[in-house]
């Protein structure tokens, strides 16, 4: 009985196909029912993962309620007051503003000197002829990204912290002791640097292969044409992984409010709250830790919104500049 | 999915040089390996230090000021039997290790269940797959996901570290677009000879997507090992992961708990202690790591370029 039922069943298709037309079921429109009797099992498979999606992503989207709200747990949402837009004056408070302030100073450093990186590393790797060594340097810098940030923050306790290695070797030749884990000035550039170890290996993945995609004839005509590697370099390589690179740009202007929380929440506390606290940290500190319920949710709101304002931005401008952006709506 | 990781140009896979392309002078060519040697130097260096320190008595600690080159002199064990004596690391491995097996598997069970519905045109999967997409591009924030899990009465449970994390959109996609590349008419043929949905999954689509697979479970892996902030916001300090453990010992300095110089003939630095259990975090990684390399390229690729 089994296999009659699945032989008459029509075949799933996005586009139909010609040799659809034979079969009498699949040219005709099916109605809700039909398709709901051929995809119930189907349906049964998504649940899991749909009710996952609605219960974790999309309540607690409706949960921001609360920043309008003088939040109590023990009222929880429903008996807790409405106090409007009380809650926004946080937006003017000073440590807000701090936290904002690094968060966007640390977002620079890193769209600077940690976004090249990748595609600096990918391009010496792509230039490499020998497959052996590029095999070799790719498995080596692609470890750090799988380096949890507890043991990221461990070893560079180890390399530059008071009792470190780069400071010991100071003290031997005859200099003063440094600590550079718990330096104010030197934590943005602490937190890039140890962004860089981690990942620019990595990022160069999606480099690498935007650079073999690149059309092997384009290089050989424009060296018949007398164009040098530089020129290559310019005319070929760069245009050809310019859409990949907007891509990863418009991502990291989306992010811009959100530079590593783990990473931060690990070491602010060396450096202190005015230099080490960025939006993510804040959020944690006020909300959860002091129960400032309203006013972090506040701040947490207003982040995701204004990412998602900058990611929608950068695509609409990297549209207008003729670029294929994350996506097209 | 590009076609570059299917069909790479000849010359890149042959590692032959296309006649156009110019040899390197010597000069590039010593510059380009001496970046390249930094660059690995910098990358292998800590970890070869911690292991080296790790191994080290005290003696050589104090004598070469902290200075621990790469490797000690006279290697000792005492500070991973120090650690292990103490109980707290121990119970905590034990802790990381459980959380990451049955974290991953129902991570990778779920998200598989939901990429192969999604890789089909179902009814009604266009608005499912909009409402997982949609969370990749805005979440609603820590406080209410923080406010949602404890009312759902997972605080201080092991599930608050698994269940708020089941599906990674990423994931999902590296998955369902594997899952879409494979052709219609291999799936109709199963199901024209009766098999049915779960079957057709079970017995040919997985079989055929064991590198995917592979990433997929990598990545959720990794993650659960190293998570520490779920631990931090939901559970007791009696129910830490290694990560957490971690933190407290090398980053605040905590002791590691039992009763550390009658365990070991010589007593262990400190240094060495923080070292251990470092590489004791590290190793897991390490071990898994060159097996799984080989996949990357692939899991990356098919879920960002499409996604």
């Amino acid at each position: 009985m089994a296999e009659v039922a699945n032989a008459v069943r029509p075949p799933r298709r996005s586009v139909p196909r010609a040799a659809d037309e034979g079969v009498a079921v699949a040219s005709q429109p099916m109605t809700l029912g039909q398709r709901l009797r051929r995809d119930w099992v189907m349906l049964l498979l998504a649940l899991p993962g749909f009710l996952y999606f609605v219960i974790f992503h999309w309540v607690p989207l409706a949960g921001n309620v609360i920043a309008f709200q003088n939040y109590q747990p023990y009222l929880g949402f429903t008996g807790s007051d409405w106090v409007g837009f009380e809650n926004f004056s946080v937006l003017t408070e000073e440590g807000f503003l701090k936290a904002l302030l690094n968060t966007l100073k640390f977002s620079f450093l890193q769209l600077v000197l940690f976004f090249p990186a990748p595609i600096a590393l990918a391009l010496l790797l792509h230039s490499i002829t020998s497959r052996f060594l590029r095999r070799f340097v790719q498995s080596v810098v692609y470890l750090p990204h799988f380096i949890g940030w507890v043991i990221l923050v461990s070893l560079s306790q180890r390399l530059l912290g008071a009792s470190g290695v780069l400071s010991s070797a100071l003290v031997s030749i005859g200099l003063p002791r440094i600590d550079l884990m718990s330096n104010p000035d030197f934590f943005p550039w602490l937190i890039t640097f140890q962004l860089i170890w981690k990942d620019a290996g990595w990022g160069t993945i999606i480099y690498l292969a935007a650079l073999l995609s690149i059309d092997p004839t384009l290089y050989e005509s424009a060296a018949i044409d007398g164009a040098n590697r530089w020129r290559r370099l310019w005319h070929v390589t760069l245009p050809g992984i310019m859409p990949v690179t907007v891509l990863l740009l418009i991502l990291q202007l989306g992010s811009i409010l959100s530079v590593g929380f783990e990473q931060i929440l690990l070491q602010r506390d060396a450096v202190g709250a005015d230099a080490g606290e960025v939006l993510d940290t804040y959020v944690y500190f006020n909300g959860v830790v002091a129960g400032q319920w309203g006013p972090s949710t506040v701040v947490g709101l207003v982040k995701g919104v204004v990412g998602l304002a900058l990611i929608l931005g950068a695509n609409k401008f990297a549209h207008k500049l003729g670029q294929e952006g994350v996506y097209r709506a | 999915m590009t076609t570059t990781t299917t069909t790479p140009p000849a010359d890149r896979a042959t590692g032959v040089r296309p006649p156009w392309m110019e040899k390197d002078g010597p000069v590039l060519l010593t510059l380009k390996i001496i970046v390249l040697v930094l660059v690995c130097a910098m990358v292998l260096y800590p970890f070869l230090n911690i292991i080296g320190t790790s191994l080290a008595t005290e003696h050589e600690i104090t004598q070469r000021n902290g200075l621990i080159l790469l490797f000690p002199s006279e290697p000792t064990f005492a500070a991973y039997k120090a650690i292990f004596a103490g109980g707290v690391v121990t119970r905590a491995m034990v802790i990381s290790i459980g959380v990451t097996v049955i974290g991953t598997l129902v991570n990778v069970v779920a998200t598989t269940m939901l990429a192969y519905a999604l890789s089909r045109p179902i009814v009604g999967g266009r608005v499912i797959l909009l409402a997982v997409l949609f969370t990749m591009l805005f979440s609603a924030g820590m406080i209410p996901n923080f406010l949602l899990v404890t009312s759902l009465g997972l605080g201080n449970t092991f599930a608050a570290l698994v269940v708020p994390s089941m599906i990674s959109a990423f994931n999902f996609l590296v998955l369902r677009n594997f899952f879409q590349g494979i052709p219609d008419e291999l799936l109709d043929a199963a199901r024209v000879d009766g098999a049915g949905d779960v079957s057709i999954l079970t017995k040919i689509v997985l079989p055929l997507a064991k590198a995917p697979l592979a990433v997929v479970t990598l990545f959720y892996a990794v993650g659960h090992w190293n998570s520490f902030f779920g631990a931090l916001l939901y559970l007791n300090s009696d129910k830490w992961p290694l990560a957490l453990v971690l933190r407290s010992i090398v980053l605040q300095g905590q002791p590691v708990g039992g009763n550390v110089e009658t365990v070991a003939e010589a007593v262990p630095s400190i240094q060495a202690i923080q070292s251990a259990v470092v590489v004791v975090a590290l190793v897991p990684i390490l071990c898994v790591y060159p097996f799984l390399q080989r996949y990357f390229t692939q899991g990356v690729l098919t879920g960002a370029i499409k996604g």
